[in-house]
């Protein structure tokens, strides 16, 4: 059976999701091409411009833009930049984003759960932005989640799987895809996350801060390739010390 | 001391000479600047004087390389308030290469390469206010002006035509002649034609700011000017101006009336800049701390010579120096915007958007009513005097330009106002 990511009665074949913000728009179908993706995010407020450029008109076609709903400090805002996403044309597909902190913008959960369901009765194919909490993850799968979206160490930090045990506890409960979301620096660590049995994951600022973000684009795509293969193939176990012999020291026993 | 900044006209009074050169020679004849006139609202003073108990303990010259060195040496972005004081000591001069590479690393990782563009919108120059260094003092002898509405929407439509989606209104502090109200109105007719609408007007109580943000306006700068309170009260000798805890609590007042965002700032070249510098850190800082979902900002302008004063400079601060506080914001305020206005020089502004900055203004006026002027030759009609020169004046389809071939990514908006 062909290995895709389902998502919204939409079936994906890529597992590694763009952002596309903090860098040139010029750069975006360079780095789409070469990360291989087909799932794109971009801020509802950024698409808010008329004048002169429209991010919109930058993503290339065949692409499913995924919209987020940064700026909302709370569930109802969310809510309406959501509906106004749908209005702009950016189809049913929404990445919930709320912060109440504009130092670390850490997810407000609580509010979270509380926009998702009321955008998925709406029809929204709901992406929920999330601190990696078991119970708020099931509360999410409950009011209506298409995924969730753990993130792995605060938003544009680089800093990897700060919260790996966490994620795997989401892996290894929740049956929606869960897809690492913010702080992944390396595509090691991109690696590390689908060898986890993430669905798939997510990345901006390791690309925007990147030498040559084409290249890194690719790196990414290779990386959570390398790292998806792995976990279907069913990684090896891990020894904590020593080795073990392939032949028993009790082999001679008979009965 | 100030001798400077005193110029007289000959069209004042002799009563109004007399009374100026009172308020600038005797300050027994000056009011106290730390009481609050009546109906100006008080609130819980905590914030400010935490700022103020650290800003008079801290000692620039006490800092050393070895402390610089230390502050710089963190692989991740931590920095300290004792760091940032370390940064912004004249010990950090020699690693000002250092702390612009850094300083560039983590304002890439929070903001990758865009900066936001911006202009300012001067409504009137209208001011009840005796500040000594400024060009909109009301003993100086200006044309002075205020637009009507119809004047106002004009000159927004020729601003909107160049293509610019975020205005920052402004006003000169006279509540008599540009009352709230009045701003009210050029708000509403902002957010007809713009998608972000900041305000720099007088400080208002928390109800004000209230009304100012039903009327479409998110963000709130107020300059501080010095945090200095003895030299506040030296520069600024009439007015309600003159009251110094006022003005250093609208941006909370701001906050708690609801406005998504604020900014914070000293005019250096007024003070110690080091300890401005300071303060206007530590007080951004504490009020994120204190409303974390606040945006916050710092704009970080010098002195620049005025209408009938060109000896105005900013005296100790240099560029090298105002990048070294630039670098020091952004290290200690990794998320914060960094506005650099067109007081600064095209050249600055192209380096600094690279290193700290995250904001910048194009085709800008301070003067009254000129926009049309400015932007398309054509003159028909009077227009108010500026309240300071300016430097770069670039269009916006220019700077949009230069900041492409810096490989920069010009954003006009990323904002939605709910």
């Amino acid at each position: 059976m062909e290995d895709t990511l389902k998502l919204g009665g939409r079936e994906f074949h890529a597992r590694f999701i763009l952002g596309s913000g903090k860098y040139s728009l010029s750069l975006i179908e360079a780095a789409v091409q070469y990360a291989g993706a087909e799932i794109i995010t971009l801020a509802v407020r950024r698409a808010n411009t008329q004048e002169h450029e429209n991010i919109l008109d930058y993503i290339p076609k065949g692409v499913t833009l995924l919209p987020n709903t940064s700026g909302a400090r709370n569930a109802q805002e969310a809510v309406r930049i959501a509906r106004l996403a749908r209005e702009l044309g950016c189809g049913d597909f929404v990445k919930i984003e709320i912060m109440r902190d504009t130092k670390y913008l850490l997810p407000d959960n609580a509010e979270t759960i509380k926009a998702t369901e009321i955008l998925a009765k709406e029809g929204f194919v709901v992406m929920p932005y999330m601190y990696p909490d078991l119970n708020a993850a099931r509360d999410l799968v409950n009011a209506g989640a298409a995924s969730v979206m753990p993130l792995a160490a605060p938003i544009g930090s680089n800093k990897g799987l700060a919260t790996r045990d966490f994620i795997q506890i989401l892996i290894d409960e929740i049956d929606l895809p869960v897809i690492v979301d913010a702080g992944i620096g390396r595509p090691s660590q991109a690696c590390e996350a689908m060898e986890m049995g993430a669905a798939a994951v997510m990345c901006n600022t390791a690309l925007a801060t990147a030498g040559d973000l084409p290249a890194m684009a690719e790196a990414f795509r290779k990386a959570v390739e390398a790292g998806r293969s792995a976990y279907l193939s069913g990684l090896g176990r891990v020894l904590e010390r020593g080795g073990a012999p392939s032949d028993t020291l009790t082999g001679f026993l008979h009965d | 001391m100030d001798e400077q900044y005193f110029i007289d006209s000959a069209n004042l009074t002799e009563a109004q000479r007399k009374r100026k050169h009172t308020l600038e020679n005797d300050p027994a004849s000056r009011r106290s600047h730390m009481e609050f006139l009546p109906g100006m609202e008080q609130i819980d003073p905590t914030l400010r004087e935490t700022v103020l108990a650290e800003m008079n303990a801290y000692d620039p010259a006490q800092y050393t390389a070895l402390d610089v060195q230390r502050a710089l040496s963190h692989a991740d972005e931590r920095c300290s308030l004792e760091e940032f004081k370390a940064l912004l000591s004249p010990a950090a001069a020699p690693f000002l290469e250092q702390m612009a590479q850094k300083a560039s690393l983590v304002t890439q990782r929070h903001f990758g390469n865009t900066v936001y563009l911006f202009t300012p919108l001067y409504i009137a120059n209208y001011c009840e206010n005796y500040c000594v260094y400024c060009g909109f003092n009301c003993y100086n002898d200006i044309r002075r002006m205020q637009l009507t509405p119809e004047q106002i929407e004009h000159e927004m439509q020729v601003i909107a035509e160049s293509g610019m989606e975020e205005i920052l209104i402004l006003t000169g502090e006279s509540r008599a002649k540009s009352s709230i109200e009045y701003i009210g109105e050029a708000c509403k007719l902002a957010r007809k034609y713009f998608r972000l609408v900041g305000i720099e007007i007088y400080p208002v109580n928390t109800d004000e700011y209230r009304y100012l943000h039903e009327c479409g306006v998110d963000y709130v700068t107020v300059f501080q000017e010095t945090y200095d309170a003895d030299r506040y009260e030296q520069l600024h000798l009439a007015g309600h101006k003159r009251v110094f805890p006022y003005r250093f609590e609208a941006q909370e007042r701001a906050l708690l009336g609801g406005m998504r965002g604020i900014a914070c700032s000293a005019l250096l070249g007024l003070s110690d800049f080091r300890k401005d510098a300071l303060a206007t850190g530590l007080h951004a800082c504490l009020l994120q701390k204190k409303y974390p979902h606040a945006e916050i900002s710092l704009s970080c302008p010098r002195l620049r010579p005025i209408v009938n004063n060109d000896k105005i400079r900013p005296q100790d601060v240099g560029e090298k120096e105002l990048c070294q506080v630039l670098c020091a914001y952004r290290m200690f305020l990794p998320f914060a915007g960094i506005t650099v206005s067109s007081r600064e020089s095209a050249s600055f502004r192209n380096g600094i958007v690279k290193i700290a900055a995250t904001k910048i203004s194009a085709g800008v006026s301070t003067g009254i009513g000129d926009h049309e002027e400015k932007y398309t030759g054509k003159q028909d009609g009077e227009s108010g005097d500026g309240q300071f020169e300016i430097d770069d004046s670039r269009s916006l389809s220019r700077m949009y330009t230069d900041l492409e071939q810096e490989g920069l990514q010009p954003v006009l908006n990323e904002y939605l106002y709910v």
